[in-house]
């Protein structure tokens, strides 16, 4: 299972890239999407939406569901990846490149507070049936 | 092969033609001016055309079809044929109820029967699906907070192993859905249902036994957190089969509950339709039930009743018996063919009848659950007794061998069975949910237990036959995501 050590993640699946200037990049980990299988629909939040921490703000929908992907933290919304509306198998292929939006915290220490690797490979492992 | 693609010009079904056309006043800038693109087949080309594809189908009457949550189960040859008496099906469903006594008198009974299955307070048969009773259902609750000026409650709350149209249902009534998580045992986690509870909460919407196949062992737990914050308690009945006759939803506590009768009471599905989604109420919400209702007069007015002494008579409430419904989910009355098989049904089976179909199904399960595991496959929830459905994960396969869930499910089509449903619900990986149902012997269920070991083996020695399954179908693999994402239902010459 590959969950990058450089990454911060979320108990729903998102992973969570933070950027030199404060920002944060956002995607679904490797393990949501070998859950999920074939992607075939992505839906991101538009610029300049605000968005609670936990609130549900993009869909993924694949061959076998829809799922939604939630916000990691407070704040705005400030891009989202078009290309995966073209190739949304993107995600499937490299997870951890195929990023679907961008957000400015309202507050940096609670990114700080979110999961790292080895306590979203507990996570993973919690869920093993 | 499509019929159009059979088409021959100007081949004409000649025998099947209206003898005259009837007399209409069209004004002629509406009628057409070319003639509408339709198939062009003689008889036979039709009747060896539909034929040919009906020969196709996996059917319930042709083959063991063990989908998970769908309760394909045999259909009794009789409930059709009483259903398709004459008298019923010639019956205008305008026509005034003193000329219907007798269906209004089926329908009744079918109402009560629910009433006494499900232990609710009252019951309307007018919802024509499973997705149109749970509407009822969270409209009925929505009407009981706004009839007390309680609009405050905005959300509603829904475990993570739901069926799909759960949250779709709560969101088409404009409520906001909050998801909450289950246990390692599958049950409903009850610290985040107590955290999800508040003054925002209008309901819980849960399926009991759930879509993991096990009955809820906190339940009252469940009931006191949903009552004491003051929601509503939603069952889908979708896998109402495991307690036919055992336990009733309305002592565990449940306000509102929709049957599927074309699952549990055994009416034909799995075409689309026509469903039946019947909706029963606890006391609080008798006044909102969906109209018509059917009620008996114990002392007939038009003195056309049925019945000789003490003759009764039935007729429908309306807006001005039930000011507070929700109102009308169709035209007419549901679907009432498949309401009046529903009622032949329970008929036929008795209240006896309805504890051994509760009973077989579970045992079936449990019997299936039992033996695939002894072939190695990975029950998902081992430390729990089945209901009537269970679930293999095999992610433990997958990882041995690379042969998935759908690897399997596709195999099993050419050893002749409908696979179980596949990667429903997502909380575990690479699943099969499996419903043998209460009508399959024990020869069957051992002769998938059978086929389910020639996968396991064939998965461990020639894993590239399996992935390459189905070889015995009119057609190989489906390519699921060009379907999904490329989506084309229009055939052109």
């Amino acid at each position: 299972m590959s969950i990058p050590t450089e990454l911060k993640y979320t108990p729903s699946h998102e992973w969570i890239r933070v950027e030199a200037d404060g920002s944060i990049t956002i995607g679904i980990t490797q393990h949501a999407q070998e859950l999920l299988g074939d992607m075939v629909y992505v839906e991101a939040p538009a610029v300049g939406r605000s968005l609670n921490a936990g609130e549900e703000c993009a869909v993924v929908e694949s061959v076998k569901a829809a799922a939604d992907v939630y916000a990691p933290v407070s704040g705005t919304v400030t891009a989202n990846n078009s290309e995966l509306d073209s190739s949304p198998e993107a995600i499937n292929s490299a997870p951890y490149d195929a990023w679907i939006f961008k957000m400015q915290p309202a507050d940096a220490s609670a990114v700080a507070s979110l999961l790292d690797a080895a306590a979203y490979q507990a996570v993973v492992d919690s869920e093993a049936h | 092969m499509l019929i159009f693609e059979r088409s021959h010009p100007s081949r004409r079904n000649a025998a099947q033609a209206p003898q005259a056309m009837a007399a209409v006043n069209i004004p002629a800038a509406l009628l057409r001016k070319t003639a509408p693109l339709l198939p062009e087949a003689s008889e036979m080309d039709v009747v060896r055309h539909y034929t040919n594809l009906s020969q196709k189908n996996f059917s319930i009457d042709t083959h063991f079809y063990p989908l998970g949550s769908c309760t394909m189960k045999y259909n009794p040859r009789a409930c059709n044929t009483l259903a398709m008496l004459p008298n019923f099906l010639a019956r205008h469903p305008l026509a005034p109820a003193h000329t219907g006594q007798g269906v209004l008198a089926c329908l009744y009974d079918l109402q009560e029967i629910l009433k006494e299955v499900t232990g609710m307070a009252g019951v309307s048969l007018m919802p024509m699906a499973g997705a149109q009773g749970e509407f009822a259902g969270i409209a009925m609750i929505q009407a009981y907070h706004a009839s007390r000026g309680d609009t405050a409650r905005t959300e509603i709350i829904v475990p993570d192993a739901a069926h799909g149209t759960n949250p779709a249902t709560a969101v088409m009534c404009g409520y906001k859905v909050r998801e909450i998580p289950t246990n390692a045992d599958g049950d409903v986690d009850l610290d985040a249902l107590r955290a999800a509870v508040g003054p925002q909460t209008a309901g819980l919407m849960l399926t009991n036994p759930s879509t993991l196949g096990v009955f809820e062992t906190h339940i009252e737990d469940i009931k006191h957190i949903i009552h004491d914050a003051g929601g509503l308690l939603y069952y889908d009945g979708a896998n109402l089969n495991a307690i036919l006759g055992k336990v009733k939803p309305g002592d565990m506590g449940f306000d509102v509950i929709h049957s599927n009768l074309h699952k549990t009471f055994a009416t034909p599905h799995g075409g689309g339709g026509p469903g039946a989604g019947a909706v029963g109420v606890a006391a609080r919400l008798l006044p909102f039930l969906p109209l018509p209702v059917v009620a008996k007069l114990p002392s007939p007015t038009s003195g056309r009743g049925v019945g000789g002494e003490g003759a009764v008579e039935y007729r429908y409430l309306t807006e001005a018996d039930l000011p507070l419904s929700i109102g009308h989910l169709s035209a007419f009355t549901g679907n009432i063919g498949v309401l009046l098989r529903a009622y032949i049904y329970a008929k036929m089976l008795g209240a006896d009848g309805m504890h051994r179909v509760a009973e077989f199904a579970t045992l079936n399960a449990n019997y299936l659950m039992a033996e695939l595991q002894k072939v190695g496959y990975r029950i998902a929830f081992p430390q729990r007794r089945a209901s009537h459905e269970f679930i293999v994960s095999c992610k433990p396969l997958k990882d041995a061998t690379g042969i998935s869930a759908m690897d399997v499910a596709k195999r099993l089509l050419d050893k002749g069975y409908h696979p179980p449903t596949t990667y429903f619900p997502m909380l575990v990986p690479e699943c099969l949910l499996i419903e043998p149902t209460e009508t399959e012997s024990k020869e069957t269920l051992d002769a998938f237990v059978a086929a389910m070991k020639e996968i396991w083996d064939e998965a461990h020695a020639t894993p590239d036959l399996v992935k390459g399954a189905p070889y015995s179908q009119p057609v190989r693999r489906l390519d699921d995501v060009k379907a999904a994402r490329e989506l084309d239902l229009t055939w052109k010459a």
